[in-house]
């Protein structure tokens, strides 16, 4: 499995990375160089067995539906890049 | 003071020997000197750091509560772990303007213990790579060849401890970031179990790996550090709730009768002579110290590398979705609409090798290709696992070399990304399979330091303590300095 160009450009827009023309090529043989390289896992017999998703089997705690944590909006606010009135400012979404 | 071990300079500060103040000042003065030609921190503030140290002055002699062994006694912390009214950079220029508003619990429970915060150690960019030449603020010079790389991605922490501007520094490890710098500079490095210490405030590249520990000049120190880092969190999910160990208490369990692991795979080709003679010499001072030595097999182990390629830029590709120029980090200067404000500020906030594992996650992740690539390296990730349980029950620990050579030179790997992936060959697998992995030097090729790999079950951090320090009373690898600083002693 090789990828094209349209493939590296598409996975840089789902990753929401702008990427020029000359990056995308060679971001290309580097992407297929590593993607050549964990294709080495194709070969592993691995039917039947479990997916192991993290390395010590827990379980999500549960705890009391109460407020634990203080209101810090105005020391989290204070190092975002554009605030007003304790709203994050963006460019317009919905017109 | 500058070679003291924890204890020692602990003992220093309690009998008023020296105060924190001037130990404190000593390291800043060194840090002054030493850091403009190695790089190693991001950032250091003498203001801060003396105003800690003259607390932990003023707690002495307070009488009543009893003191950490660790009070007083200065430390660095990677630039991953996030300190309130620091400045936290991960090594990215995507948070190069970025103060913490909170504590990280390690840096919490390093505080609490009394001691006092230098700076912050420089790192690859997000933790990922190998020789810290990835990092926003520049590479960090190997103190033993500073034509070297010192490791990465915990490379700054490594450098700083061996140059000896810090006692100790915490270090963060996801495939290898702490043994492998640890290896490459000399040093004694710890990962712990995965769950072990907390990973609240600790920047995420990859969760389900993401360890932190300690990074310094001895066993014996890193038990003491460990002591303070370990514990239950309950603001990090995968935080284990056990009790409360004490990690100095097998340091001087004798190794009589002791079975070492030797994993085939770790012997073959592919590992320097220099470095095989070196590991060589440490299984026959281990035999001298009453140990035996058996041969195991992880059959997997050549797929470990190849499945982190996918698990871990899969999580990172996620976790990293979060720096979106809106709450915090970079924001691009102009932009047309929410889209091109996303994709030029992550553009310019990303470094090179940040991106490609992004994109890679995003690729394996995507529609029509997560059972090739996720799903599978997860299968492979049992399997890797499952081969070091059969293997723990022929031995009680696992020895090796922590990398294939010792430290190359800038540019030698960061052209060829799947070269660079290659030199934490012997790691990985540890960190897939979420077990306790240490590096303790153990001697030199070419003049520069060799790593020897500790290995153990899972939650067998004292026990691999004991093994590193049995070792460590018996040679004096550990306690060699760099050529360029004959000061130190």
């Amino acid at each position: 499995m090789s990828l094209t160009l349209d493939d590296v450009h598409r996975i840089a827009h789902l990753a929401r990375l702008e990427i020029s023309a000359a990056e995308a090529e060679q971001t290309r043989g580097q992407l297929n160089a590593i993607l050549a390289f964990v294709d080495e896992l194709q070969a592993a017999a691995t039917t039947g067995v479990t997916p192991m998703a993290h390395a010590v089997d827990v379980v999500q705690r549960l705890r009391e539906d109460v407020v634990t944590e203080p209101d810090r909006r105005d020391a989290f606010q204070a190092i975002a890049p554009e605030t007003e009135a304790g709203l994050y400012l963006v460019p317009k979404v919905i017109e | 003071m500058l070679n003291s071990s924890l204890k020692q300079l602990a003992a220093a500060l309690a009998a008023k020997k020296v105060s924190s103040v001037e130990l404190t000042t000593l390291f800043l003065d060194r840090i002054e000197k030493y850091n403009p030609s190695l790089n190693a921190f991001i950032t250091v503030d003498r203001d801060k750091a003396l105003a800690a140290a003259r607390a932990a002055d003023g707690k002495v002699g307070a009488g009543g509560t009893a003191r950490s062994p660790l009070h007083g006694i200065p430390l660095a912390h990677k630039d991953i772990f996030c300190a309130q009214g620091w400045r936290t950079t991960c090594g990215s220029k995507m948070l190069a303007n970025f103060v913490a508003p909170y504590d990280a619990n390690v840096v919490g429970k390093i505080n609490a213990a009394g001691m006092v915060m230098v700076g912050k150690c420089n790192m690859d960019e997000f933790a990922m790579g190998s020789s810290n030449e990835t990092s926003f603020f520049g590479p960090v010079k190997n103190p033993w060849d500073t034509a070297r790389v010192p490791g990465g991605s915990s490379g700054g922490s490594a450098a700083a401890v061996a140059a000896r501007l810090v006692p100790a520094a915490t270090g963060t490890d996801t495939g290898g970031s702490i043994r492998q710098p640890a290896a490459l500079c000399g040093l004694t490095g710890l990962k712990p179990t995965y769950g072990v210490v907390s990973r609240y405030g600790m920047i995420a590249f990859a969760s389900s790996l993401d360890q932190g520990g300690p990074m310094a000049k001895s066993a014996e120190d890193c038990a003491l550090l460990l002591n303070a880092m370990a514990g239950f969190d309950a603001r990090d999910s995968t935080s284990l709730e056990r009790p409360a160990e004490d990690y100095t208490r097998e340091l001087d369990k004798p190794l009589t009768g002791f079975r070492i692991g030797l994993p085939k795979e770790f012997f073959g080709a592919g590992m320097d002579d220099g470095v095989r003679a070196a590991v060589d010499a440490a299984l026959a001072e281990y035999r001298q110290l009453g140990a035996t030595t058996v041969e195991v097999s992880l059959p997997n182990s050549s797929l470990s590398v190849p499945a982190y390629y996918v698990i871990a830029p899969a999580e990172a590709s996620s976790n990293l979705a979060r720096f979106d120029g809106v709450r915090y980090g970079h924001r691009a200067a102009e932009y047309t609409d929410l889209i091109e404000m996303y994709e030029k500020s992550r553009a310019e906030g990303f470094g090179a090798e940040v991106k490609r594992r992004i994109l890679i996650g995003t690729y394996v992740l995507s529609h029509g290709y997560y059972d090739a690539y996720y799903l599978k390296a997860q299968q492979v990730r049992r399997l890797i696992a499952a081969d070091f349980a059969a293997a723990f029950t022929q031995c009680d620990v696992i020895l090796g070399p922590t990398t294939p050579s010792v430290a190359f030179k800038f540019g030698e790997k960061s052209a060829d990304p799947v070269q660079m992936y290659l030199s934490d060959i012997y790691t990985i697998a540890v960190n897939l399979a979420g077990l306790p992995g240490m590096s303790i030097p153990c001697g030199f090729d070419q003049n520069l330091p060799v790593g020897l790999q500790i290995v153990g079950p899972w939650f067998a951090e004292a026990r691999m303590l004991g093994v590193a320090h049995r070792y460590q009373q018996a040679t004096d690898w550990h306690t060699r300095l760099p050529a360029g600083l004959e000061a130190a002693r």
